[in-house]
């Protein structure tokens, strides 16, 4: 367990002393839900309607797109040769850059999703549901974003082939997520959608590590 | 297995398969006239649905294939993870081409028979979503096996990601029982035994039959072009 928290910490590490990479991800996410209500027009029903869609989707979109990176770096620099031959499971590391993946991107948009909810004209309810969702929801979208990347390490055209990888994986996650919020908007439960989510990461959480480890040693051969 | 571990060696293989063509083909042929003439000539239009009820049998078999086929992927890439089979990484590039015909196949003419029946080209439900996904996912994994250079690290990154997609198959098949939806929920293989009339069932079975040789026969062919693929591959590097 040491060599996990020395792991994440040293991942977190390098963000805080290039912070705009998380910046970038976050303006993203800003603009990329902004477009929604310009492309579509201010009515105000039609917005709170659709908003727990856009932001789930632009949400989907941003934590995707720092994901290349994720094990590119420690391939090329040769970190990825030193975790493949440390004492303990590779399952392990991919976890650690997983959670670090996490709590720089999937944290930071749960925090900042409800304000953009308010320009979309969300109830205070809709906007507990939305940051609860992203909360148990994300950690999904690193998991399986962290896999699509470690598949494509080293391919060609790698960007566009982790999008095509990771999307349709991603859609359970994201059709659970955005129906918890808008069955809150019409004043139902929505603790059952919310359990689903978190069964759907139970489920990520107990697969994806082996098959990224599976895919880090083919990229380690 | 072990019987299946005598075809690991390519040459091996392409002699048994050399062997079985031929006929293979015939009996396609053969099952296919057959379906056809059940499926168009027999088989009595449906008293709701008229004529269009004969689009099923396009349709229900192709699915079918297209499920088998992603079924047989992630075999193919277990076998290809756990055993190195040297074959089942060129049948899975040869079968993920297919299986995606298949699942093309299988949405559009569910498409053009939900425009007569259910008055849409297409409605989000769980089935039709999850058949779509199906799709993609023998797109990521076509596009997977020839995005590296080395094509041996393509196979086993598909290999992998067929293993993690197969999960999608059991929501294919349950989706119309757990979720209610437009598209009806399973009609042949249940329990108490199918609930459509023999009149129906006899030429879907034969059209199934015929779209199974098919998808085997096709395989097969792709199959032995990726060995020689491959072969030729080698033999440029070398010279």
């Amino acid at each position: 367990m040491n060599g996990f928290t020395t792991l994440v910490a040293r991942d977190l590490r390098l963000v805080w002393r290039r912070p705009g990479d998380v910046a970038v991800v976050l303006a993203f996410f800003v603009v990329a839900t902004v477009l929604f209500p310009l492309g579509i027009g201010p009515q105000a029903d039609v917005l709170a309607r659709i908003a727990a869609g856009v932001l789930w989707c632009a949400a989907l979109f941003a934590s995707l797109l720092s994901l290349d990176r994720l094990f590119a770096s420690d391939y090329e620099d040769g970190t990825l040769d030193l975790l493949l031959l440390a004492p303990w499971p590779l399952e392990l590391a991919a976890l650690a850059k997983c959670a670090a993946h996490w709590i720089v991107t999937g944290l930071p948009l749960a925090v900042l999703a409800p304000f953009l909810g308010v320009a979309f004209g969300l109830d205070a309810k809709s906007l507990v549901a939305l940051a609860a969702t992203l909360l148990v929801g994300t950690p999904t979208l690193s998991l399986i974003g962290g896999l699509a990347a470690a598949l494509t390490l080293g391919a060609r055209r790698g960007g566009a082939l982790l999008a095509l990888l990771a999307l349709p994986l991603c859609v359970p996650t994201l059709i659970f997520g955005a129906g918890a919020v808008e069955s809150r908007a019409i004043g139902e439960d929505f603790s059952t959608h919310l359990v689903i989510l978190g069964a759907l990461a139970l489920v990520a959480l107990a697969t994806t590590p082996w098959a990224m480890a599976a895919a880090l040693r083919q990229a380690g051969e | 297995m072990a019987d299946l571990h005598f075809l690991a060696n390519p040459a091996r293989f392409r002699r048994f398969s050399q062997r079985v063509l031929p006929g293979l083909a015939l009996t396609t042929v053969l099952a296919l006239l057959i379906g056809l003439y059940f499926a168009l000539v027999q088989s009595p239009p449906d008293y709701q649905q008229g004529e269009t009820v004969r689009i099923m049998f396009v349709h229900v078999p192709s699915a079918w294939l297209a499920m088998l086929g992603y079924g047989l992927l992630a075999v193919l890439g277990a076998a290809l993870l756990v055993w190195r089979h040297p074959l089942a990484a060129l049948m899975a590039r040869a079968a993920a081409p297919v299986g995606a015909c298949f699942a093309v196949v299988c949405l559009l003419t569910g498409s053009l028979w939900g425009r007569p029946m259910w008055g849409t080209y297409w409605v989000w439900d769980a089935r039709l979503t999850s058949m779509l996904l199906l799709f993609f996912l023998y797109l990521g994994h076509i596009a997977l096996s020839r995005a590296y250079d080395d094509p041996e690290r393509g196979d086993r990154a598909a290999a992998i990601l067929a293993l993690v997609g197969v999960i999608n198959l059991p929501i294919i098949k349950f989706s119309v029982d757990w979720w209610n939806t437009l598209h009806q929920p399973a009609s042949v293989a249940r329990l108490g035994g199918p609930a459509i009339h023999p009149t129906i069932l006899v030429p879907l079975l034969w059209m199934a039959v015929a779209f199974l040789l098919l998808f085997i026969l096709l395989v097969l062919l792709r199959t032995e072009t990726e060995i020689d693929r491959r072969r030729l591959e080698t033999a440029d590097q070398l010279s």
